[in-house]
């Protein structure tokens, strides 16, 4: 009986391990495309470029590469309100798109490791999920 | 002579870059002659607004709230079905039925997980409001397959003079499969009965493997309809990808292109196809290129403001306007900016006291007032 129970905790925390390990930093800049071309390329177009003074731009900003939680916790929750990126002003509303947290760090590797941009930190889903509204 | 000859060249290229723009171009009136006034604020995304009377109207909040504005006050109505908010998806648009004032019926659509599979597709239900709450849920449609894409729900109702009702669903994000299936779900116009049976007359009653409540197909994302205050025909617009996006005409049984045929590309911009029109597909009333992301639609009818009787007013949620356009012996012949800058437009009603109302994002909903 111990021995059941023992293998059963193993297998168990083997599982377990298994579902939460994060995926390749590679991997998930690939999934993150998908999401972005899904999910974000309508507005912010297809090399992070924006629209001056209505979409703010993702290549080579200022905003997104300097608030990385912010960014993240803008994702997740939405964002709304007057920001400033590269000296100039947006007031416009992005609302959360129904992403979960695996989708929003995938997003988040791939919009800051594209184009110009190169990060190269990975986030994490647990970064992701750590943040709390 | 070289100089010439490149004179020549950029003579000849700019004009090429110029026949990209479709005529004719957008105007900025000299003379502004109307203010606007928020009546409600507060509202993240109102996407659909319907009245009650002139002092009261129903306006979905995308997140999944449904309000009553009664004298600008907001009262949260309760008992909505689920909504599966995701990407483009959530609660979309609300249409009061037209006997409303005898059965209290209004009618809902939005994004649902319900059925098999994994994400969700465009839902249109029924339901009484009875003070502030919702009771007697009807299903009436729900597409499928469900689909974790975020793109292309469609969703506006419009009733036309027969008591019909149309409403419109996207491609979901599938341009290769669903548009121009009919028997699936995604890309298409739907006519139902009021009480959401199929009207025995659908075009595509006979073919047995069809969804029958289809009435035109070939859609990309028709995201503002209107019925001509004329004609009584359904007028649309939709989406297009980068540029092409269109205004449409709809005819039973239709095919209106998407994907075969279409005016835009791309947004990485690369080409979707060459063809402008191929024989039994429909061309647009209209397009645009650039693209301005065409929301909300309504003929105005009413008298109220000065030389704009008849015009076709639609939002555009790219470039932050509401568009005015004067169509003459069926042709654009003017496109004018009213409200510049004032934010994205996602809806545009006539109000039963003939004043324009306007849904922005991320503030709430205006009332446009001539001087």
């Amino acid at each position: 009986m111990k021995i059941f129970f023992s293998a059963y905790i193993l297998v168990i925390s083997y599982l377990f391990n298994f579902i939460q390990k994060e995926k390749s930093f590679e991997q998930s800049i690939s999934d993150g495309k998908i999401i972005y071309e899904d999910f974000c390329i309508q507005c912010h177009l297809s090399n992070g470029e924006g629209l001056e003074k209505v979409y703010p731009p993702l290549n080579n900003s200022d905003y997104l590469l300097k608030n990385i939680d912010k960014s993240i916790y803008s994702i997740k929750y939405g964002l709304k309100g007057e920001i400033i990126v590269n000296g100039i002003k947006y007031n416009g509303v992005m609302i959360n798109q129904g992403l979960d947290d695996e989708e929003i760090a995938d997003v988040m590797n791939y919009i800051t490791n594209s184009w110009d941009n190169s990060l190269k930190i990975q986030i994490t889903t647990k970064r992701v999920n750590e943040l709390k509204k | 002579m070289k100089f010439l000859n490149f004179t020549l060249l950029i003579f000849f290229v700019s004009n090429i870059s110029c026949a990209q723009e479709n005529f004719p171009p957008i105007e900025i009136p000299k003379k502004i002659e109307y203010t606007y006034k928020a009546v409600i604020e507060g509202i993240d995304i109102a996407w659909g607004l319907d009245f009650i009377n002139d002092k009261e109207f129903i306006v979905t909040e995308k997140s999944g709230k449904l309000y009553k504005i009664s004298n600008n006050v907001k009262t949260e109505i309760t008992g909505l079905p689920d909504v599966y908010v995701r990407g483009q998806g959530g609660l979309l648009d609300v249409a009061l039925h037209p006997n409303f004032i005898e059965n209290n019926i209004i009618f809902l659509t939005l994004s649902s997980k319900i059925g098999e599979g994994d994400g969700g597709n465009t839902a249109l239900y029924s339901a009484e409001l009875n003070k502030n709450s919702l009771n007697n849920l009807k299903l009436l449609y729900k597409a499928f397959p469900n689909s974790k894409k975020g793109q292309h729900f469609g969703s506006r109702i419009v009733f036309d003079n027969n008591n019909y009702l149309f409403f419109s669903i996207g491609d979901r994000g599938n341009r290769d499969i669903n548009p121009q299936d009919i028997n699936i779900d995604g890309g298409k116009i739907y006519r139902l009965n009021l009480d959401g049976s199929i009207p025995n007359d659908n075009p595509f009653v006979n073919e047995s493997n069809a969804k029958k409540a289809i009435y035109s197909y070939g859609h990309r994302n028709p995201q503002g309809m209107a019925v001509h205050p004329k004609t009584g025909k359904i007028w649309v617009n939709e989406h297009g990808p980068r540029g092409g996006d269109e205004i449409n005409i709809i005819e039973k049984g239709g095919n209106y292109g998407w994907p075969e045929i279409t005016y835009g590309i791309n947004y990485s911009g690369t080409t979707i196809t060459n063809k402008r029109s191929l024989p039994g597909m429909e061309q647009p009333f209209y397009y645009w290129i650039p693209s301005i992301a065409p929301s909300g639609m309504t003929f105005l009818t009413s008298n109220k403001y000065k030389g704009w009787k008849n015009s076709l007013f639609i939002g555009s949620l790219k470039f932050e306007y509401l568009e005015r356009l004067v169509i003459k012996k069926n042709k654009v012949i003017k496109r004018e900016k009213i409200l510049n800058k004032i934010g994205r437009i996602r809806d545009v009603n006539q109000g039963p006291d003939g004043y324009l109302y306007v849904n922005v994002d991320g503030k709430g909903v205006f009332k446009i007032i001539p001087n």
